[in-house]
């Protein structure tokens, strides 16, 4: 959760949209590119739309287990053989699973394009999960779970967080997936998850970078038009109920330091043009927390020092149902009681008093000069043209967000803190510290060096 | 799949190169300072980068986090403007001071629009935070608490503490030894006389690099460098930096409570300058620096599923930096999986890449060279680490025929001179911590 406050940030920075193609194969696969040709290089995406959210209770963690698998050959393409061509060529490559979706990607010489595209539709359809592959890539996630998650006490803390905010909806479940499960998964797990999702009907393709926009469609035509559209399963919403009360955790790890995590239940964005409520819940998270001095810091670390840091965040797409959130990790000597106290009386006093016209101003400059920075990065624009096609929302939605945004007004930021950040719909995480040095000082050898 | 480490650890590493020359304007200020520059007009944006050789190995005895506290200090109350003013100011004009702090280098970028009325507010604050630090009592005292409790809660983070106990390991009495953030009852002890008299020798005209990317022009860049140099102290250049010595193999094993050890291995590698550098940095992509190309991901990863993460690499400092050799793996199968590092590493040693697997490292660094500079971020960066490390003004031009040149034969003489496979340091991290 440290990361709470860039990844406000980073959406806040829209996206400048010069000349993009969005167009439809006839096998339902969509293909969107975003030409740019500042420097002779390009990134290609393949976003699916089959993240953690589309998983069963018992396989949780198989999105992503997959997303390793698709690096083990295809009928094709021996084990190892793709990523050792994607390198040959001079490319760096890698993937992502998140809740909404799993991404592919390849970030080469602008002429390599062809390689990216010949090997993604290959693996897209002919994937080959062997038993015995399985059965070392799995102990891999493992490890990557208990690196990411389980000796990261602020991570554990998000992961309790997300299975009691969220009573029935998938989003409880962690993207990495529950230990148990990994334990349990099985190669036919991995085949069943692709072949559910793996199909040019459920992908999008995003080619960022200087190429020609033609030249890419014709070569997807080429490659992955030739793949059969399958017919995928029927998608539930599966809402979450409205939260009857407020909802409190406490997480005991080792760890030296208390650290506090917060959750109101907030909408994300839907009808691009007329919702409300996601673009003013952006803006407040900037108010809160969008720079060095904004409320929280200000009040929390730099004026009462109580907090050594605070911050909030707000993503405003996603498939699935949002949260508000803020986190604070208390000075030497202060308590989370009062770090709560304090917090929540800073929520109220918007709640009550509004926010001031240079606060608004602030975070409006903000977002208009992210908007140019981040046309400094080709990956992130493919990133969010991909976020958002994933999420259901067109890129005119990306294209027109930093207008959205300058068109919130105070009233607005202040009305959604008060419908959304209310005391009924708030979870709270207290990270409670337990000593780290437990097993030191069962440790009965002399002279063994111990942390603490 | 992402192996974040190992692309975190590749771009720490990565020199600069350019196949058609990227056209780096290079000039002195008047007191001394030293300015690079890249004209660029496709994005309506500005780069500034003014680095000093201020990072934690300049720590005087006893005074350890002085240079991280002093770094941290500069943007929280400068030329009369609290830390909330110039922090509201940079907000509203949507600029961004950031910072960058290690071993050897400490500096303060800026990113801004090259707009007027946006640039010239975030010049001014940048030129405040650099010239006229006010260093308030109060807010030193805050900021001290705030190191301490990051200190803290590192300790909690077995993959913190093997890399502080490795660099003590490896560097014994040398400045690198010491962690960048310090001791907490050294950091408590620190005064505002202690960071002023930092501040001063450190962040002088003489000791500044300068480096500008984007919409401006050479005119306008000769501008800004002057009226930045103009404002600073004129102590002289800081000496370099002792020369460290080569480590004593040694084996430390420190309890935590994490689910993994986390292991480190390694050795005092390379400077910056280094004639080695080439051949060391080509031939770690086939040991441990080219992913799923590399011997040490196959073996630990691939092969027998120990770990997510498995690299090697060179950091090249001011003086030489560490090479180090890194995974994470349950504690059970640790032995396991350090015995397969070793004889992996042992096996490099002693052989050397294959004709096959160097050509395919070159293939993927000279190929993918375009994508180290295809954006201001990464070519300010270059030009930051061209300037402090006095690498020279066609670094980038020279990188791709650099690194073609390299054979079989330089890199296994350049591993045999600079990695002896019997003088290793080990750190564990992780378990009861017996040895």
């Amino acid at each position: 959760m440290r990361s709470l406050l860039a990844i406000g940030l980073a959406l806040l920075a829209g996206g400048a949209q010069a000349a993009l193609t969005d167009v439809t194969l006839d096998n339902g696969m969509r293909v969107i590119v975003q030409e740019d040709h500042r420097a002779p290089v390009m990134v290609s995406q393949v976003w699916y739309r089959a993240g953690a959210l589309d998983e069963f209770n018992g396989t949780t963690g198989v999105a992503h287990v997959l997303e390793h698998m698709m690096f083990k050959g295809t009928q094709n393409v021996p084990p190892g053989e793709f990523s050792k061509r994607i390198a040959a060529a001079g490319g760096r490559e890698n993937a992502f699973t998140s809740r909404d979706h799993t991404a592919y990607f390849q970030q080469m010489q602008k002429d390599r394009l062809e390689l990216s595209m010949q090997l993604e539709a290959d693996r897209m359809a002919n994937l080959v999960i062997s038993d015995e592959l399985f059965a070392k890539e799995i102990q891999v996630v493992m490890e990557e779970r208990r690196l990411r998650t389980d000796d990261q006490p602020q991570s554990v803390v998000y992961e309790r967080l997300m299975a009691t905010a969220y009573q029935t909806h998938p989003y409880r479940r962690p993207v990495i997936g529950w230990m148990d499960d990994l334990e349990n998964m099985t190669a036919q797990d991995a085949r069943d998850w692709y072949a559910r999702w793996y199909a040019p009907n459920n992908a999008t393709l995003v080619v960022a970078g200087d190429v020609k926009a033609d030249e890419v469609v014709a070569l997807a035509k080429k490659y992955f038009g030739a793949l059969p559209a399958r017919a995928l399963p029927q998608r539930k919403p599966q809402d979450e109920p409205v939260q009857l009360g407020e909802k409190r955790i406490v997480v005991k790890v080792p760890a030296q330091l208390p650290y506090l995590l917060m959750a109101w239940h907030a909408p994300t964005l839907r009808d691009w043009e007329q919702d409300t409520a996601p673009y003013a819940l952006q803006i407040l998270a900037g108010v809160l927390s969008g720079n060095d001095s904004a409320r929280l810091q200000k009040s929390l670390v730099k004026t009462r020092q109580i907090a050594v840091n605070a911050s909030a965040g707000y993503d405003t797409v996603a498939r699935g149902p949002g949260l508000f959130m803020i986190d604070a990790t208390p000075a030497p000597g202060q308590s989370l009681a009062v770090l709560e106290k304090v917090i929540h009386e800073e929520v109220r006093r918007i709640q009550r008093e509004g926010i001031s016209a240079a606060e608004l101003a602030r975070v409006k400059a903000q977002v208009i000069a992210a908007d140019v920075y981040q046309r400094d990065s080709l990956f992130y624009q493919a990133m969010q043209l991909g976020e958002y096609v994933t999420a259901g929302l067109p890129p005119e939605a990306l294209a027109r967000r930093v207008d959205k945004l300058r068109a919130v007004t105070a009233d607005e930021v202040q009305a959604a803190a008060q419908q959304w950040l209310k005391d009924d719909r708030l979870s709270v995480a207290e990270l409670d510290p337990q000593p780290l040095n437990e097993q030191a000082r069962r440790a009965t050898v002399p002279g063994v060096r111990h942390v603490n | 799949m992402s192996i974040k480490a190992f692309w975190s650890a590749l771009l720490l590493v990565l020199p600069l190169g350019v196949q058609a020359a990227l056209p780096i304007q290079h000039w002195q200020t008047r007191e001394g300072a030293q300015v690079y520059f890249v004209e660029s007009r496709e994005l309506p944006m500005l780069d500034i980068s003014v680095d000093f050789p201020a990072g934690s190995a300049r720590d005087p005895s006893g005074k350890s986090g002085l240079a991280q506290l002093t770094h941290g200090l500069l943007d929280q109350g400068a030329g009369g403007l609290t830390d909330t003013a110039i922090a509201h100011r940079l907000a509203d004009v949507g600029a961004v001071l950031a910072g960058n702090f290690d071993r050897d280098r400490a500096g303060v970028s800026l990113r801004t629009l090259s707009s007027a009325a946006e640039k010239t507010v975030a010049l001014d604050i940048l030129a405040r935070v650099l010239q006229r630090p006010d260093f308030p009592q109060a807010v030193i005292g805050r900021e001290k608490q705030r190191l301490i409790a990051a200190i803290r809660e590192a300790e909690a983070d077995p993959s913190s503490v093997a890399g502080k106990a490795f660099y003590r390991a490896l560097y014994g009495t040398h400045p690198y030894a010491q962690d960048e953030a310090g001791e907490p009852a050294a950091i408590e002890r620190l005064t505002r006389g202690d960071v002023q008299t930092f501040y001063r020798a450190h962040y002088s005209a003489p000791n500044a690099v300068i480096s500008l990317m984007g919409d401006i022009t050479r005119a306008e860049a000769e501008a800004i460098a002057a009226r930045l140099a103009a404002g600073l102290s004129r102590s002289t250049v800081v000496p370099a930096l002792p020369k460290p010595v080569p480590a004593a193999a040694s084996d430390k094993r420190i309890a935590h409570p994490s689910t993994q050890s986390h292991v480190l291995v390694g050795a005092v590698g390379v400077a910056r300058n280094d004639p080695d550098f080439f051949p060391l940095f080509v031939g770690n992509y086939v040991l441990g620096g080219g992913g799923f190309d590399s011997r040490l991901l196959k073996e630990v990863r691939d092969k027998r599923g120990y770990a997510y993460s498995a690299y090697s690499y060179f950091l090249p400092l001011g003086e030489a930096g560490p090479f180090e050799l890194g995974l994470q793996t349950k504690h059970e199968q640790t032995d396991d999986a350090l015995k397969v590092a070793q004889a992996t590493l042992r096996q490099f040693i002693a052989e050397g890449p294959s004709e096959a697997e160097l050509t395919q490292a070159k293939a993927n660094l000279t190929g993918g060279f375009p994508l180290r500079i295809d954006s201001n971020k990464k070519i300010l960066d270059y030009l930051s680490t061209i300037g402090f490390y006095k690498l020279p003004l066609d670094y980038l031009d020279t990188w791709v025929d650099k690194v073609n040149a390299v054979d079989v034969a330089a890199v296994k003489q350049a591993f045999a001179r600079r990695i002896d496979p019997d003088r290793l340091v080990t750190v564990v991290v992780g378990g009861a911590g017996a040895r």
